[in-house]
């Protein structure tokens, strides 16, 4: 028997707590985080009624926060599934066909690890504007190259063994060895990559809304609120400290929870059905 | 059995295309197999007895292909057939079986689903119903308690019982050949026995051929009507099984079947006797390119053999 899953149960409960408070924003929060800005509230600290505090602007943090989890969610989901649908794509035909495709795949993975990722996601932001769909974009095609190595080595190493052979002879087709006997196979590897890809995806998000490019004033995400409280913060801490939490609590509800999964999924250690 | 070979070789030639200086691995090897017959192919490790069997069903690996000769079965080429056509071929008309069940079924599949993939690869089933075959196809290779065994994973199941759950996916669709690629040599010489006579027993049932390749003799013996001998790439020696067991014509078959160790003979000093081996090592890619590909064998001096035929 094995003991307890640490990591699945504390990530999976981090992860359920911000989905559930992004899901949930309109009932839980009691402000609107928009419009219920009032200069007479500004800069209050954390209350019974303001449990985060107020902004500059008199907005309640915690409204603000759980409007802002939509967002980075949002971004951080979306984008990584881009990136996984990417990276496992190329770097699985990759690997498997070899030749002149190994060859441009493994040249385009080498670029756009050379260029870092933010300035590439910056350019793209700066050509599309700001707003949700181009931050999708931007970040779904900024952050594959990792995956993709990570199904390339996988495939290479899954590629000579005997159960892929077998398939062979057995008749399955290129993409149905693909699907069937090598993507299953590297769901734990894949798993973790893609999970601390949601998570660093939630940190561009807030970089470049950090930075003005992502989701504009007044809506918040947690990038722009970050902004905001910068020039508060040794006034008014909670303004920059809340958001800042929400980052790490998401970051690291992520990170855990693909440990977890990745210990979950692995069938040997799986208890014997007898 | 009809006069027609389900499969037959002719003259084929496996090697590395190049403009010069191509060279050859396998060359010229010619034989047929009959429907239902068992041909044992035997041969030392590299002598290209499993080259032989990949290029039967199209799955060499690159670089290598087959540069030259014919591969027909029932009649048709399959050098001429489309990839798609091919691959429909794979699994359903030739099936093979592999040297380590430990390692050929996928880890995260239960038996009863990799069974059941063949019949909706091959026979367009549903899954439902083809998990209903799956249970069928499992109990037809002796697995004990097969409605409760084809929810097991690989991991759960000895070495015996998963070559024959391979079995069972690959004599799923009724092939019409089984290839058997040294199926035995991975599982200790108990459950050898039983896993042997079980695809012997299959086999004739449904009427299946079957090309055995195996180095072991004994195993051959038992299964196989006729044997071919490889060796260095060639096919010296093609006969019916009792034939080259008290015949052997090729000076190498001779080494072969001399260095067979015999159980209760004892002679030489202190009553023990080496073991008989074949000189030399087997030859190496300087003396594949030339005709003389049997020269650094020191006991074989066969001006046959220098000429390079087959006897």
């Amino acid at each position: 028997m094995r003991g307890f899953n640490l990591n699945l149960w504390l990530g999976g409960f981090l992860t359920v707590l911000v989905i559930a408070g992004a899901l949930f924003a309109p009932l839980i929060a009691s402000f609107d985080p928009v419009f219920d800005a009032n200069l007479m509230n500004s800069e209050l600290p954390p209350d019974a009624t303001f449990w985060f505090g107020t902004d500059a602007q008199g907005r309640d943090v915690f409204s603000r926060v759980l409007y802002g989890a939509q967002v980075s969610l949002t971004v951080g989901i979306v984008s990584q599934i881009i990136n996984s649908v990417i990276g496992l794509s190329l770097g699985i035909s990759a690997a498997y066909w070899g030749g002149w495709w190994d060859d441009l795949v493994n040249g385009l993975t080498n670029v756009m690890l050379a260029i870092p990722s933010l300035i590439f996601a910056l350019a793209i932001m700066a050509i599309l504007g700001p707003g949700l769909p181009s931050l999708l974009i931007a970040l779904g095609l900024t952050n594959w190259s990792w995956t993709c190595r990570i199904a390339r080595s996988s495939t290479l190493s899954l590629k000579a063994q005997n159960y892929v052979q077998a398939a062979q002879t057995l008749g399955y087709s290129d993409t149905r060895i693909m699907a069937t006997q090598l993507l299953p196979n590297m769901v734990g590897p894949i798993l973790v990559i893609s999970t601390l890809g949601i998570g660093s995806a939630v940190l561009a998000e807030a970089a470049l809304s950090f930075l003005g490019l992502g989701i504009s004033p007044p809506f918040p995400s947690w990038g722009n609120m970050l902004t905001d409280a910068r020039e508060l913060i040794v006034i008014a801490p909670w303004a920059a400290v809340f958001p800042g939490l929400a980052i790490f609590v998401t970051v690291l509800g992520f990170n855990l929870l693909g440990d977890g999964l990745r210990d979950m999924l692995d069938p040997h250690m799986r208890t014997r059905s007898e | 059995m009809t006069d027609a070979p389900l499969i037959q070789l002719k003259n084929v030639h496996v090697g590395i295309p190049s403009r010069r200086n191509a060279l050859s691995i396998v060359k010229d090897v010619s034989f047929s197999i009959m429907p239902g017959e068992a041909f044992g192919l035997v041969g030392e490790s590299g002598s290209g007895k499993s080259l032989t069997a990949l290029s039967l069903i199209r799955l060499l690996k690159k670089p290598l292909k087959v540069t030259q000769g014919e591969i027909l079965f029932k009649g048709k080429n399959l050098r001429d057939l489309s990839d798609r056509a091919m691959r429909d071929m794979r699994g359903d008309r030739i099936a093979m079986i592999f040297q380590e069940p430990m390692t050929a079924l996928n880890p995260l599949k239960t038996v009863g689903r990799q069974i059941a993939e063949m019949f909706v690869l091959h026979r367009g089933k549903g899954w439902h119903e083809a998990e209903k075959m799956a249970v069928d196809a499992l109990a037809s290779v002796q697995v004990p308690a097969p409605e409760e065994r084809v929810r097991a994973y690989p991991h759960q199941m000895s070495g015996g019982m998963r070559q024959r759950v391979m079995i069972a996916i690959a004599l799923a669709c009724d092939p019409d050949l089984l290839i058997a690629d040294e199926p035995t040599t991975a599982l200790d010489v108990t459950v050898q026995d039983e896993v042997l006579k079980l695809i012997a027993e299959l086999c004739a049932a449904r009427g299946t051929a079957v090309l055995m390749i195996s180095h072991d003799l004994g195993v051959i013996a038992n299964m196989c009507q006729r044997v071919g001998v490889m060796y260095s790439g060639r096919l010296v020696e093609e006969r019916a099984t009792y034939d080259i067991f008290a015949n052997p014509q090729h000076p190498y078959t001779k080494g072969l079947l001399g260095a067979l160790p015999r159980l209760g003979s004892r002679h030489g000093a202190g009553g023990r006797q080496r073991l008989v081996d074949i000189d030399s090592l087997i030859a190496d890619k300087e003396s594949l390119l030339q005709e003389f590909c049997y020269e650094p064998r020191n006991s074989i001096r066969d001006p046959r053999v220098r000429a390079g035929a087959s006897v």
